[in-house]
């Protein structure tokens, strides 16, 4: 964290705080500000982008506390969403259990599951245990498709629409203080989470399993709880999908959403919460942002604008490339520079490490 | 004084090892080890490359598991724990604390946050209360921070506080390994080399850091260390190892006459007679 003149505290409380300083106070107000109006300018289709990048952001958050802060990788959070959108999804469809209630057992339900998968992580490391995972997935893909009886096989299923005090939640405008409100929550959980004693245990267990247990932490139920708390988090988005689109399909949870989610937490930023926001945003703005481009090219250059959806992925894997190459610390690293260059200007001479997560 | 080590009487002792082997493969890193280590005492494990110290802190902190032997440590209560049998966090959690010859720190972390996770057996708190951070868990962590302060100071680590481990300075991060170690409370301190790659000024204070914790606090320490001279200055006693086995145990004074250990360690001289 780059050193701030001027800013004393005289108590640890203030100075162990998640946003120490009243700038980074003052943008996190800006930041709020605009989520809380957002809403009332956006039109229905930029809402409905929103909400996805909301839902994707609790996913993301929960595959980086995973991937980044533990160093467990995993190709599974593309099944452990749909174990979440099933559950809370067959929950309220066959036991009429309430939205919000049914969205909660599901995250739990997709813990259990997650800890369970991440069980081969006592013997397995890195691409071993990535493969361990991708066992998982493909698992979970069978049951999907093939236990017809539960998940309908390649049938959707059609999930009540959320409703509070009586109101049906439907619109994207409603949907959209739910999702706001749970990757607000997710972040302030995992960044709490990330200064206390489990999350300092997961960073231990990444940056050096041998001296985490010499002094003292246990780094297989380190890592279990790893796999846990971030299925928690990936079983909570899948759960919010299935209620915002009020539909659940197979096609939208497979090896593709894990890599797509393993896309966001790398472009983002690898163990920031704040990276996996930009990452989740940029990764599904992207795909819109292409097809708003080919839309608007369409008279001027309909040859380009033809070739513009299949052009996606290659765009993707472009943006990926880039990310890997110039700035491996994400999206997140950007905005830091961003942040430390207006910090000292107009005198550039000092440069700050931000490490804010 | 007898050549062999480990025929004292276990009376006052908190770590016993006995009969210890170690074997990697056909290699033989501890071959029937049997040595003590008495309440309160600073002992130097000294022997040429290969004679297995490092071997012994590692079977003591439960990294590696003798093929054969028992290591018995007397606890804080009292009761003694077969550290042969138990995991590495367990034995951290009977306060066995140590450090490592090639610095093992949490390199992207900051200093705070190295000396926090060195507290990690004296917290609690699970996922839940963590990401709530409210309340209790807020106490503890706070509690827990003005305790790590008090080894800061004690350290002299002030100035680095929030610097990133892995931007520090060799002999810094020595000291920062060590305040970790410290932060655990240890009922037994084993040091691997602490002094290894210091310059002279460097480690001389490193010296008096490990005078100081064994003095002031009265916590046992255990130094395996290259540099006979520091050793010579600091140790109560002196474990001497070759080939997997002590050779020799006593007063620095003793064992550095000890003829076996002129032999094994120091060499002999050419026109000794």
């Amino acid at each position: 964290m780059s050193l701030e003149c001027g800013v004393f505290h005289t108590r640890y409380e203030a100075d162990m705080g998640l946003r120490p300083r009243p700038v980074q106070r003052i943008r996190l107000g800006v930041f709020a500000l605009f989520v809380l109006l957002f809403p009332f300018v956006a039109g229905p289709y930029w809402l409905n982008l929103a909400n996805q990048v909301a839902i994707a952001t609790v996913g993301a958050i929960g595959l980086n506390l995973l991937v980044g802060s533990t160093g467990q990788i995993s190709l599974g959070h593309g099944a452990f969403m749909a174990i979440g959108a099933y559950t809370s999804g067959l929950l309220t469809l066959h036991l009429g259990v309430p939205w919000g209630a049914s969205i909660f057992a599901a995250a739990l339900v997709t813990a259990a599951v997650g800890a369970f998968f991440g069980l081969p992580s006592l013997r397995l490391k890195g691409l071993y245990l990535a493969i361990a995972t991708l066992a998982a997935q493909e698992i979970v893909e069978w049951g999907m498709t093939n236990w017809t009886a539960v998940t309908g096989g390649a049938e959707a299923i059609v999930v009540p629409a959320p409703v509070l005090f009586g109101v049906r939640l439907n619109s994207d405008f409603a949907f959209y203080w739910i999702a706001v409100l749970t990757a607000g929550g997710a972040a302030l959980f995992a960044a709490n989470l990330l200064r206390s004693r489990v999350g300092r245990a997961f960073e231990a267990v990444r940056d050096q399993d041998i001296a985490a247990s010499v002094i003292g932490v246990d780094v297989f139920r380190t890592k279990l709880l790893a796999f846990a708390t971030s299925s928690f988090l990936a079983g909570l988005a899948g759960a919010m999908i299935a209620f915002h689109r009020n539909i659940i399909t197979w096609e939208r949870f497979t090896l593709s959403t894990s890599i797509l989610f393993l896309a966001m937490i790398i472009v983002g930023g690898l163990g920031s919460i704040r990276g996996s926001f930009l990452g989740a945003a940029l990764i599904t703005l992207l795909p819109a942002m292409i097809d708003n481009l080919g839309r608007s090219i369409q008279d001027t250059a309909p040859q380009i604008a033809a070739v513009l959806p299949y052009a996606q992925q290659a765009v993707f894997g472009i943006v990926i490339i880039l990310f890997l190459i110039f700035e491996p610390r994400g999206l997140s690293r950007l905005w830091g520079n961003v942040k430390d260059y207006f910090h000292v200007w107009p005198f550039a001479y000092r440069r700050g490490e931000s490490g804010a997560r | 004084m007898t050549p062999s080590v480990g025929a004292a009487s276990a009376q006052g002792s908190i770590l016993e090892l006995r009969d210890v082997t170690l074997r990697f493969g056909g290699v033989t890193s501890l071959a029937g080890l049997t040595m003590e280590v008495r309440e309160r005492e600073l002992l130097a494990l000294i022997g040429p490359n290969g004679a297995g110290k490092t071997s012994v802190l590692n079977c003591v902190s439960g990294l590696y598991r003798p093929q054969e032997g028992t290591i018995v440590l007397t606890g804080r209560d009292g009761a003694r724990h077969a550290l042969d049998r138990l995991a590495p966090h367990r034995i951290a959690g009977l306060g066995v604390a140590r450090t490592f010859q090639n610095i093992e720190l949490f390199r992207h972390m900051t200093v705070l946050e190295n000396l926090m996770l060195g507290r990690h057996v004296h917290m609690r708190g699970g996922v839940l209360s963590g990401g709530l951070y409210w309340g209790r868990q807020r106490d503890r962590e706070v509690a827990e921070r003005r305790r790590v302060e008090r080894i800061i100071d004690f350290m002299n680590l002030e100035p680095l506080r929030s610097a990133v481990v892995g931007s520090l300075p060799y002999g810094n991060q020595r000291l920062v390994e060590m305040a970790r170690a410290l932060a655990l409370d240890p009922h037994l301190l084993l040091l691997d080399e602490p002094t290894a790659g210091m310059n002279a000024e460097e480690k001389e204070s490193m010296a008096r850091f490990i005078l100081d914790v064994h003095e002031e606090q009265g916590i046992t320490v255990v130094v395996v260390d290259h540099d006979i001279d520091v050793i010579m200055d600091i140790a109560d006693r002196v474990v001497v190892l070759d080939f997997g086995r002590g050779i020799a145990e006593g007063s620095p004074r003793e064992v550095r006459n000890d003829p076996a250990v002129i032999d094994a360690y120091l060499g002999r001289k050419a026109d000794a007679p």
